[in-house]
């Protein structure tokens, strides 16, 4: 009954993923999953990282085609470190979520990438950004991604409140990334998170048997 | 079986819808033609929709939203989903409104005879079975996926989950229908067994508006009802009335 599967060969390109970026009180939190797999049958690696670091305070996770999203990246971070050398300064948030989206829109046809874009800079703070598949570019307070993510919209939705101090939003990340671990079975291994301010970035691993386990685990 | 006349009418429309949606997919495709033109101006009735199923001590609470459509289009907005099989057993309806509809008054027929030949109220577990059998036997042209949940003197309360492929399973709490992948992860984190029915009955609005938030084929009102020794209480809980989060 392939109308109803939720699989992704039915609603689109998405990596077997969850990605997840969040903004608190005074910084951001962005987490992804760790598991790449083929097909839903086979979990090629186990402890990937998704979450990339693109500039010193602003760091990517990439949905979609996992070969594209490298591609982009890749010239992205070209990009992005020569126009900081020519401003003379760090780059704004904003203007890694804009080289990315140039790159996504431009190449619409050939390209299946989307990407959370996080991070914080001097002159507006703590900032998510996602890029869609087909380029848009829109700044939200939080924001999931890949098809684990389907099931954490309602927790999310339900959790998230604007200006949480850093604890509660790394709790309020691990708990979505779990929940959506436990129901996606193309997502999981450990939750990798980086929680970014303006004293600097802090990488947080949380290894699969240290995950928040709910009622039917 | 008795129903059968009902069924094979149902059978040839459902092959005749079934068959444009239907494609095969062969590796990876940059664009294709089903790109350029919406899936929804394929699409047949559907109670594209989020149901759900809660057990507790003494009786079950299951809900469901109102929307049904026909590809873009909201047939129905007030739509009840929630659908009488006996005194103390109903049933929660997805996927296909045409197919529900049918397999419910067969169901139904069928419980209601055996009721009388066994003169005693019929089992959830008997209805659950009824509409597996059915599910089962045709879910080559059926798209259904259906909730039972009632209440009877040997189990108390009782989920029973029919998914498309005629499964069954029973389950302490189940969601069901398209919008219920957005809550998978509300109600893993926010059920616990032990709950009273005020608190399902909380727990149920909560998830079903989230996922009407959503869900573009979920929306309208939240039919709730509670079924117990005592009987049914059936409620509804309007659009401006929903439990409200923070949307960001």
């Amino acid at each position: 009954m392939e109308k109803h599967c939720t699989d992704s060969r039915v609603k689109g390109v998405s990596t077997g993923t969850t990605i997840l970026a969040a903004i608190f009180d005074g910084g951001v939190v962005i987490g992804s999953d760790s598991r790449a797999s083929m097909g839903g049958e086979y979990v090629s690696s186990k402890t990937i990282n998704k979450v990339i670091q693109v500039h010193d305070r602003i760091f990517c996770c990439m949905a979609g085609s996992l070969a594209d999203a490298q591609a982009v990246i890749k010239a992205a971070k070209f990009h992005l470190s020569f126009h900081s050398v020519q401003m003379e300064s760090p780059p704004q948030v904003i203007a890694a979520a804009s080289v990315l989206k140039d790159l996504c829109y431009k190449n619409k046809d050939e390209l299946q990438a989307g990407f959370l874009t996080a991070g914080w800079d001097k002159k507006n703070g703590p900032q998510v950004y996602v890029v869609s598949l087909g380029g848009m570019l829109i700044s939200q307070q939080v924001t999931i991604g890949g098809s684990g993510s389907t099931y954490i919209y309602g927790y999310v939705d339900a959790k998230y409140k604007p200006n949480m101090t850093k604890e509660e939003c790394l709790q309020f990340a691990t708990n979505a990334l779990a929940l959506a671990m436990g129901r996606d079975n193309v997502s999981g291994g450990v939750a990798h998170l980086v929680v970014i301010t303006e004293k600097g970035v802090e990488h947080v691993v949380v290894p699969g048997d240290k995950l928040p386990k709910f009622h039917d685990e | 079986m008795r129903g059968q006349p009902l069924l094979s009418t149902v059978i040839h429309r459902e092959k005749m819808a079934a068959a444009p949606v239907m494609m095969p997919y062969f590796g990876q495709q940059i664009s294709s033609k089903s790109d350029l033109v919406p899936d929804w101006t394929r699409q047949e009735v559907s109670t594209g929709t989020t149901i759900m199923a809660v057990e507790y001590d003494g009786g079950v609470v299951i809900g469901a939203d109102s929307r049904t459509t026909t590809g873009a289009y909201i047939a129905n907005r007030v739509t009840d989903k929630l659908t009488r099989i006996h005194n103390k057993i109903y049933c929660c309806r997805s996927g296909s409104a045409a197919d529900t509809q049918a397999i419910a008054e067969i169901v139904a027929y069928q419980l209601g005879f055996h009721s009388i030949e066994l003169d005693e109220p019929p089992l959830v577990e008997t209805a659950a079975n009824l509409f597996r059998a059915s599910c089962y036997r045709y879910r080559e042209e059926l798209t259904a996926g259906i909730l039972v949940a009632g209440w009877d003197k040997r189990k108390g309360g009782q989920v029973y989950s029919v998914p498309i492929g005629g499964m069954l399973v029973r389950q302490p709490v189940s969601v069901g229908g398209s919008g219920s992948t957005y809550i998978y992860g509300f109600m893993d984190a926010n059920y616990k067994p032990g709950m009273n029915k005020e608190q399902c009955m909380e727990l149920t609005a909560a998830a079903l508006s989230l996922a009407m938030e959503r869900d573009g084929s979920s929306g309208g009102v939240v039919r709730l009802a509670s079924i117990s020794e005592e009987g049914v209480e059936r409620r509804v809980i309007l659009g401006n009335q929903l439990p409200k989060f923070s949307t960001h």
